[in-house]
């Protein structure tokens, strides 16, 4: 690549933000007795040094499940023991088994801050870069620009950075890209191992599982069940097989332990959602406490209804025309949908959605960008909490300017330049008079900014009233929830009608 | 903010760059913060609340008002707005405080009077003919210049993490040269004599100004052969460029000669007191000599021909000490460096007397003027690099050869700043965007000059590739060893001997090209 410096630029503009954003507070800074997500962490590598493997999921003297027990797939724990062998060496201190509880030192932070830069060059990093070289039909300074804003995405360095997230997102996410390059590029094995590992991080990475296994199972079937798709089926079912039972090898051997982790990783008793979270469950509940009405098993029930539901047309109709573009919607929608639906979902979960987001951010810039904001903004109660107004402002911005200038977006709000022409066409086949949409999508972009604003102004100037002390973070949480329910219809429109229009182009091709 | 994306959007490349490193310069508000913010943060409290009369004779902080008035008056400026941050940070006796607002505004006011820097850079992209390449906008001299000016590393690590306000002080000797190459002299002589009165270590660079205006100015025309047809001298100007000058001086040295303040004011401005060297060598022709005469002492010692009794203790336990001690070579006088500095200027001067080449040349005498006094001057900090620095990256988009010596001397000078920041979450920021700024200048001015020679020879690329072993040693091995105690001053030594090297090599090769550059032929230009 001839351009290969501009490309360099842009990868240590992202490091010197993330590192920058990393010099402010974390989750639970000097916050007993539970502290926050960054006692977690530093408690896992206690617990994943000290105690044998066999103890790290179950309850025990010297490991209390209450306070900070692993709740991550083993990847997780290993990541955890890898690190804690780092610390041993810098300083025993930070992982002695009790003593080192709520341990907080400007040495630790960096040494923790450290890590996260690390697997974050290490996975995320080239990931977005190669994504970026493999896309067709761009000039170079495009697919820099490109990376550029990709890897400028407030959300996740927020969480990773600032926050001090539940485990390292860029690992999960990072590897989930892998995946997605690899699917993408047909090395189909590669790209469902590298998945395996994401999941295998990180269970929430599960929001993706459907599309890929709706993507890879299509492609079979366009080879033919009978000839070399079922060979392609079965070589994938033995590299996800072997995947899984290689990273869960010293639990499988007992069904307790298994058991036990499954129980740690899907928590049901937790209830139907935690904090404020821009979903559907949290939204409704302003207006009707469903988690009080209903028994917990039907609740259950009712989100996993909702969410199967909500995800069916696009899996559907990407095994019938299994194509990358088609895949990348449909991941965009399953982890939308999941996050609007189902149980017990987190706050920052949304970063699931936006990974995939990112991905077509060229496609159709003017929606990505918008989208990828309102995702940051659905965070911001989180944001304060942890004393990170600065960054965020500041990268959100950096962000929005890097979208604007490289794409320019407020001048790509066509129909075509939205993926919209083809639904146009057919809505206009019954209502002629139906030309409104790109300018309906333009205001409807600038109210989003504006309200975003107004209450990003007035969480951070004024004082709830009395009565309501949460007002304002259950405001931010419905607005956006709001707006997520949009663009789920907008990019299911975009999977039900591209692949029509696809046809047609094969057709007249 | 809409407004603004729809600036941004607009292909306004400009705005983007200026507004990224603006968000950038936000984003290190928390890292780590000199005792030059205790010394502004004083500066705020004396001008707030004392009269002017004793301005220049508090001394209740260390830290003692030593810059000039116009400066002092900016403080008092800035104090007035301070006051709504926090009332506190106004008070003399409140030594060392730094309150989150404290910090907050502060920060806020060095990004915000940076405006006037990127105005500046405005200005002389505007006014810069650099070589003619592709359409690319990435590959246009104007792009690169104004990158290499607003992402400048230098000034973003001194200004805001260090913290001072050369930012808008930069800005002003920008704006003024682009003024002289926009033929707007008086107006270029103006903001100069103002900056000379916000800090006078733009003294250095005055020589190349005065020349330049007696010669270019106020003689309006040239002999054929170039040089000087005396009867074409224009008194008029000659007057109104003094009447600038002398109001200006009169606005902000006048009440202090009313009070019958000079000698004191002068006394603060050049505190001759200090040693010939900063207390980490500034990596000048200095450095050099201190390093030739550490390394004889101690071969001295090997071979007993020194008498180890009286070689004074303080020069071999450390180079920390502010009074270096000389053991072999002759110690250095203050007037002895003033006579260096004047015999290092004067061929300049002289190249800008005889052989004018317009604006051009009045830069490069600039350059020259401000590398020479950094190289032999009193007491150099080594931010003074900057001053050299910034106008040389209006020549780097020019000519390939001024393009590798900017490069050499940007590379070295930056990494001799590496020691201001020496604390441990700084490391990473220093080196990310340190790599940021030397992998963009090298590669975006290589991809500038692709089609002539290559910037580099074998030897220079191997100089410039050893900074790097040097930084790993010096900040990764070395304190795991066992000389951390016994010679702790020896990663500043070699890292200020090294860069010396560097800056010292870029100086000589710019002098070359500057005495034995032809004189830009009349008919060429016509």
């Amino acid at each position: 690549m001839e351009k290969w410096y501009l490309m360099t630029t842009v990868v240590l503009i992202g490091l010197t933000v993330r590192w920058t954003v990393s010099l402010n507070s974390y989750s639970g800074a000097g916050k007993p007795p539970m502290f926050g997500d960054y006692e977690a962490q530093r408690h896992w590598q206690e617990i994943t040094f000290n105690l044998p493997i066999k103890q790290w999921y179950f309850n025990s003297t010297d490991n209390n499940l209450l306070y900070w027990g692993l709740d991550y797939p083993p990847l997780t724990a290993y990541h955890s023991l890898l690190c804690a062998y780092v610390a041993k060496v810098i300083n025993p201190d930070w992982i002695a088994l009790h003593t080192s509880r709520g341990y907080e030192s400007q040495a630790h932070k960096l040494f923790m801050r450290a890590t996260v830069l690390i697997a974050d060059l290490l996975i995320y990093i080239p990931a977005v870069v190669l994504y970026c070289c493999c896309l067709k039909e761009m000039s170079t300074k495009k697919k820099v620009a490109n990376a550029l804003c990709i890897l400028l995405y407030p959300g996740l360095i927020l969480i990773d950075y600032g926050h001090f997230q539940d485990r390292y997102n860029s690992v999960s996410l990072g590897f989930a890209l892998w995946g997605v390059l690899g699917v993408s590029c047909h090395w189909d094995l590669l790209g469902s191992l590298a998945f395996c590992l994401a999941i295998n991080y990180k269970q929430m990475e599960l929001y993706h599982s459907l599309p890929f296994f709706c993507f890879l199972l299509g492609k079979c079937f366009k080879k033919g069940l009978k000839g070399k798709g079922f060979v392609l089926l079965v070589k994938l079912a033995c590299t996800v097989v072997a995947s899984f039972v290689l990273c869960w090898l010293p639990f499988v051997t007992e069904k307790e332990q298994t058991l036990q982790v499954l129980r740690r990783l899907f928590p049901v008793d937790r209830g139907l959602f935690e904090d404020k979270v821009a979903n559907i469950w949290c939204s409704l509940s302003v207006f009707l406490k469903i988690k009080n009405i209903l028994p917990r098993h039907t609740q259950i029930k009712i989100s996993f209804c909702f969410t199967f539901l909500s995800l069916l047309p696009a899996c559907i109709k990407l095994i019938l025309q299994p194509s990358p573009k088609g895949f990348r919607y449909t991941l965009v929608t399953c982890a939308l949908s999941f996050f609007l639906f189902s149980f017990q979902v987190h706050e920052k979960s949304i970063l699931l959605v936006s990974l995939p987001v990112c991905l077509v951010l060229n496609e159709i810039p003017f929606m990505s960008t918008w989208f990828l904001l309102v995702s940051t903004f659905s965070m911001l109660p989180l944001l304060l909490k942890d004393d990170l107004l600065m960054p965020t402002v500041v990268t959100v911005v950096a962000f929005f300017i890097a979208c604007a200038t490289s794409f320019s977006i407020f001048e790509k709000t066509s129909e075509e330049e939205l993926q919209l022409k083809s639904f146009s066409v057919s809505v206009r086949k019954y209502l002629p008079c139906f030309t409104f949409l790109p300018r309906v999508i333009q205001r409807l972009f600038l109210m989003s900014a504006i309200t975003m604003v107004l209450l990003t102004l007035m969480t951070v100037t004024l004082d709830p009233p009395q009565k309501f002390p949460d007002l304002f973070p259950v405001l931010v949480c419905f607005v956006s929830c709001l707006k997520f329910l949009f663009f789920l219809v907008y990019f299911n429109i975009i999977i039900m009608w591209d692949s029509k229009s696809g046809r047609n182009q094969k057709k007249t091709d | 903010m809409a407004a603004l994306g729809l600036a941004a959007s607009g292909g306004n490349w400009f705005s983007a760059l200026a507004l990224g490193v603006t968000l950038l310069k936000c984003l290190l508000i928390p890292t780590y913060h000199s005792t030059d913010f205790e010394v502004h943060r004083n500066w705020l409290a004396i001008t707030h609340s004392l009269p002017v009369s004793q301005w220049y004779y508090e001394e209740t902080s260390e830290w003692t008002l030593d810059y000039p008035p116009f400066f002092a008056w900016f403080e008092y400026a800035l104090s007035h707005v301070a006051k709504y941050f926090d009332q506190e940070m106004l008070n003399i006796h409140n030594l060392n405080y730094a309150s989150a607002k404290t910090l907050l505004f502060q920060r806020f006011s060095v990004i915000f009077t940076d405006i006037l820097f990127v105005y500046a850079v405005h200005e002389c992209c505007k006014c810069i003919d650099g070589k003619k390449a592709g359409k690319e906008l990435t590959e246009k001299p104007k792009f690169i210049l104004s990158v290499l000016l607003l992402w400048n590393f230098g000034l973003l690590i001194v200004d805001h993490i260090h913290f001072q306000y050369n930012g808008f002080l930069m800005g002003l000797m920008l704006l003024s040269i682009a003024r002289l190459f926009q033929k707007r002299h008086m107006e270029g002589a103006l903001l100069f004599a103002v900056l000379l009165h916000f800090k006078h270590i733009y003294l250095y660079i005055a020589p190349a100004y005065g020349i330049y205006l007696l010669r270019s100015y106020c003689f309006t025309a040239n002999k054929p052969d170039g040089s000087v047809r005396w009867n074409s001298f224009n008194f008029v100007r000659l007057i109104s460029l003094g009447l600038i000058v002398f109001l200006v001086s009169a606005l902000s040295l006048g009440p202090f000669l009313a009070l019958n303040q000079l000698p004191q004011v002068f006394s603060r401005l050049f505190p001759f007191k200090r040693g010939l060297c900063h207390a980490y060598w500034a990596p000048n022709f200095w450095a050099l000599y201190n390093a030739l005469d550490k390394v004889l002492s101690v071969i001295g010692l090997k071979l007993k021909l020194l008498d180890p009794n009286k070689i004074p203790k303080a020069s071999m336990t450390s180079g920390l000490v502010q009074q270096f001690q000389h053991t072999v070579l002759p110690s250095v006088t203050p007037l002895a460096t003033l006579i260096c500095t004047l015999i290092a200027i004067l061929p300049s001067i002289f190249c800008l007397w005889f052989k004018p080449q317009g604006p051009k040349g009045f830069l490069r005498c600039l350059i020259l003027c401000a590398l020479s006094s950094f190289m032999f001057g009193w007491h150099v900090h080594e931010k003074a690099i900057l001053l050299a620095i910034l106008p040389m990256s209006l020549l780097s988009v020019g000519k390939a050869g001024d393009a590798s010596i900017f490069l050499i001397l940007t590379t070295t000078g930056h990494y001799s700043l590496f020691p201001l920041l020496f604390t441990a979450p700084e490391l990473p920021i220093k080196i990310l965007l340190m790599l940021l700024f030397t992998v963009y200048s090298i590669s975006s001015l290589k991809t500038l000059f692709r089609k002539e020679k290559p910037l580099f020879n074998w030897m220079e690329t191997f100089y410039l590739l050893g900074l790097g072993p040097l930084e790993v040693f010096c900040e990764f091995v070395f304190p795991f060893t066992s000389w951390k105690l016994k010679y702790s001053f020896l990663p500043l030594l070699l890292t200020s001997a090294y860069c010396a090297v560097g800056i010292t090599y870029a100086w000589f090769k710019l002098y070359v090209s500057v005495l034995t550059d032809p004189p830009v032929s009349k008919t060429k230009k016509q």
